[in-house]
């Protein structure tokens, strides 16, 4: 009778175990051993020419002033990057939201049944998507703003309720109350907004009755925003050109105003092949079954075959979200005071450089990493349950 | 009894793409009117209204910025061999899918080739003839004629060499000089005018061409560590790719600007140039690194299987068998990554200071002869056109090779 021998170990050189921990050892002491490299270089030099490595910086004085803002020179640093950092969130926010609805208007063109459109709409995309996007920019900063655009003498005031001149451009805007009422008067809309939807959706699924969500729930954030409006204080104002500036309003920044054109522009052209791609990733049949329930074309594209498209967008429209953040960082080149431009100046005015930057980095590090939270988020929400 | 004539049929495409209803009708109207408004201005601008003198007097500052004349022949040297090596890869390859018998031209009589070439390439040599026609000296044409010829020997000798199956010694010999000759040529570049130097068009092309092929072997490294069982490896790896991934360029330019020197011994100071191509690889291979997972996760899972049932270490199963796989299905999207570097090389401008295409056009409108008149739409247009007809071009030839790789229907 044979024996089972017990199942004996390998010699230590041949298994797997040791070998695959002495591998990652190897190569974790030798990405160890690179960055104690690195760090030892950069205290020896920054000892060396005298500079220091620690954050004190940011409770210095900032001594420069940011056009838009209260930031007066003697606040500290500290609230210079936070400027900043609500700057890169203002054009951001702006730009997701405006190259979202340009990029999916060019993405629907694109798939037009009529020829002139469908052919404007391939042009844009194929044109702008293949250029540069500084080369965009500089054109829309030199060209545009500061070439097409009129003297403030000589400012277009179309209908007299907008001021465009290579000053910037006026629109109107309200006044009597604080922006954050504002805010929260609108926040009370929305939230309203989406409560009845919900209620009105409910009910339609449960009785089959009209749900009318939308007219409801847009009828209620009218309501609130009126009311709130009047009951507040609030009130319009118009700008006007005096002599040699526009008075009233809010006056948008030429270099706000180029940077945010040119990044709008840009990443449409890109959200537009997102859009096209998603919508012809949809089944033929969800359009033809919504002719054959006679829909028109319009309500064929909004209710059958966009929602269904854009579950399929979510992911790649996020990563393009990401790179407006992103590429926002350009407008440090056109004197637009957004998080890379404050820490460029206060580097320049003596900040140490490396400290700088790294925060500069870890904060596009951290907004990156929202947004893309927020973006799975949504793609978990919005992805088909699959049965 | 009446009879119908049927409508003639540009009247009914007319119907049918146009006049579908009233609403179509009126967005023909609307952007039929505004697409040939467009299309107007930009004749005039370009064949009237334009000063194209701008461009003219200082095309060797916008492509290869002060390069020393007498140094000029240098590039052209460049250009030629780098054209009969360009050949002897499109040599070989057809010559492969010929034996293979996935060729689509093979058999196609030669007007036929020739047209099928002009329509993927008729932009770029248009674009060239253009530059030429700018151009007064013979130099340039005498390179562009040798590009031609080398490019045409290239390609024959390419099928010649590779009409039977490449024996061993053959492939070492053509890996050297796929390795040598471009190393060669920057030596040879170099020795005459230090990379330091490098500028105008010339910069943007050598700039995304060496952060791309320098990247490659940190994208691959990256990427198997991310998709390793080993933890430690797998963390480093991500983190990387994360953080240069959240990461804008232009920021990274601009730390590199000021810091790289920190880093490094004090004895070695890295001239702009290389502060931007070491920037570009390590930004590069982050995103390389996410485009070789996406390749590894779609090589099916037997292929794994079938390796190690054959035997075959772990490094052979990925070496030999995964890899090769991975690596062609992502061709495409490489490309894409290169056209993405190519456009972003004018950052190196804005960011470093280095008198690329982009910051070469700002600059020529502030000379003597032109300040003050607005040039700057010429010198734009000039930049637009150069990047336009190199990106589009390229992502045209990436999409035909995505067709003919099958990605995604196999």
């Amino acid at each position: 009778m044979t024996t089972v021998e017990a199942p004996q170990r390998p010699p230590f050189w041949r298994d797997v175990r040791v070998l695959s921990w002495a591998f990652q050892l190897v190569v974790f002491a030798l990405v160890a051993f690179f960055i104690y490299w690195l760090v030892g270089n950069y205290q020896t030099n920054a000892e060396r020419v005298g500079i220091s490595t620690n954050f004190d910086f940011l409770d210095q004085p900032a001594s420069f002033e940011i056009p838009g803002s209260e930031f007066s020179q003697t606040q500290p640093v500290r609230d210079a990057y936070v400027e900043g950092i609500l700057n890169t969130i203002r054009i951001s926010v702006v730009g997701i939201v405006l190259a979202t609805v340009l990029g999916t208007l060019i993405g629907i063109g694109r798939l037009s049944r009529n020829w002139v459109v469908s052919r404007l709409a391939t042009v844009y995309v194929e044109v702008v998507r293949n250029l540069p996007l500084l080369v965009i920019m500089v054109f829309t900063f030199l060209g545009l703003v500061l070439q097409v655009l009129p003297t403030i003498q000589e400012a277009w005031t179309p209908g007299g309720i907008m001021v465009f001149s290579n000053r910037g451009i006026a629109v109107p805007w309200y006044e009597g109350n604080s922006g954050t009422v504002l805010f929260l008067l609108f926040l009370v809309g929305a939230v309203g907004w989406w409560a009845l939807a919900r209620w009105r959706q409910g009910v339609a699924a449960r009785t089959g009755a009209p749900s009318r969500a939308g007219l409801i729930g847009g009828g209620f954030f009218v309501a609130v925003m009126v009311i709130g409006w009047f009951a507040l204080g609030f009130s319009v104002t118009t700008p006007v050109v005096e002599g040699r500036l526009s008075v009233g309003g809010i006056r948008l920044d030429p270099s706000y105003f180029a940077v945010l054109v040119a990044l709008v522009v840009y990443t449409a052209s890109h959200i537009a092949e997102i859009v096209r791609g998603s919508i012809q990733a949809v089944p033929k049949g969800q359009g033809e079954a919504a002719s054959a329930l006679a829909l028109s074309g319009f309500q064929r594209m909004w209710f059958i075959v966009l929602p269904q498209a854009m579950r399929i967008a979510i992911p790649p429209l996020g990563n393009q979200y990401l790179n407006l953040i992103k590429n926002s960082s350009l407008g440090a080149g056109f004197a637009y005071f957004e998080l890379t431009q404050v820490t460029q100046i206060t580097v320049g005015n003596g900040s140490p450089a490396i400290p700088a930057f790294t925060l500069a980095l870890a904060f596009y590090v951290v907004l990156s990493l929202i947004t893309s939270a927020a973006v799975n988020i949504a793609n978990r929400r919005f992805a088909l349950v699959q049965r | 009894m009446t009879t119908r004539t049927a409508p003639a049929p540009a009247l009914v495409w007319v119907r049918r793409h146009l006049f579908r209803s009233f609403w179509d009708g009126l967005m023909t109207v609307v952007f039929g009117g505004l697409g040939l408004y467009i299309l107007f201005r930009l004749a005039r601008f370009v064949f009237v209204t334009a000063r194209w003198e701008i461009i003219s007097t200082n095309l060797k500052l916008l492509m290869v910025g002060r390069w020393p004349d007498i140094h000029l022949p240098r590039i052209s040297v460049t250009l030629v061999v780098l054209a009969a090596l360009g050949g002897l890869v499109a040599g070989l390859i057809h010559a492969r899918q010929v034996r293979a018998g996935t060729s689509a031209v093979e058999g196609m009589p030669l007007p036929a080739r020739a047209s099928d070439l002009g329509r993927r390439f008729g932009l770029l040599i248009g674009a060239v003839l253009l530059l030429l026609a700018l151009t007064t000296t013979v130099g340039t044409w005498l390179t562009a004629a040798g590009f031609v010829v080398a490019g045409v020997v290239g390609r024959l000798a390419g099928a010649r060499i590779g009409r039977d199956r490449l024996s061993r010694p053959v492939i070492i010999l053509l890996t050297l000089v796929f390795i040598g000759v471009p190393a060669g040529m920057y030596l040879y570049l170099v020795d005459a005018v230090p990379l330091a130097d490098w500028e105008g068009f010339f910069f943007n092309v050598s700039a995304a061409a060496a952060g791309i092929v320098l990247s490659f072997p940190l994208g691959v490294l990256l990427a198997l560590g991310r998709r390793s069982r080993l933890p430690l490896l797998k963390t480093v790896s991500t983190v990387y790719i994360e953080v240069v991934r959240g990461a804008p360029l232009y920021v990274l330019l601009l730390l590199a600007n000021v810091s790289l020197e920190f880093f490094v011994p004090a004895s070695f100071s890295p001239s702009k140039p290389i502060r931007a191509i070491v920037t570009f690889t390590l930004f590069t291979a982050a995103y390389l690194a996410e485009i070789v997972r996406g390749g590894l996760q779609s090589v099916p899972r037997g292929q794994e299987e079938a390796a190690k049932a054959l035997g075959l270490s772990p490094v052979k199963q990925m070496g030999l068998i995964i890899l090769p796989q991975a690596l062609r299905n992502v061709i495409p999207a490489q490309i894409g990554q290169f056209i993405a570097l190519f456009k972003d090389t004018t950052l190196a401008g804005l960011g470093l200071g280095i008198l690329e295409l982009l910051g070469a056009a700002e600059a020529i409108t502030q000379q003597p002869d032109f300040r003050g008149q607005g040039l700057i739409i010429e010198s734009l247009a000039f930049v637009a056109f150069m990047f336009w007809v190199g990106s589009f071009t390229m992502s045209r030839e990436s999409q035909r090779l995505e067709r003919k790789l099958g990605v995604g229907t196999r």
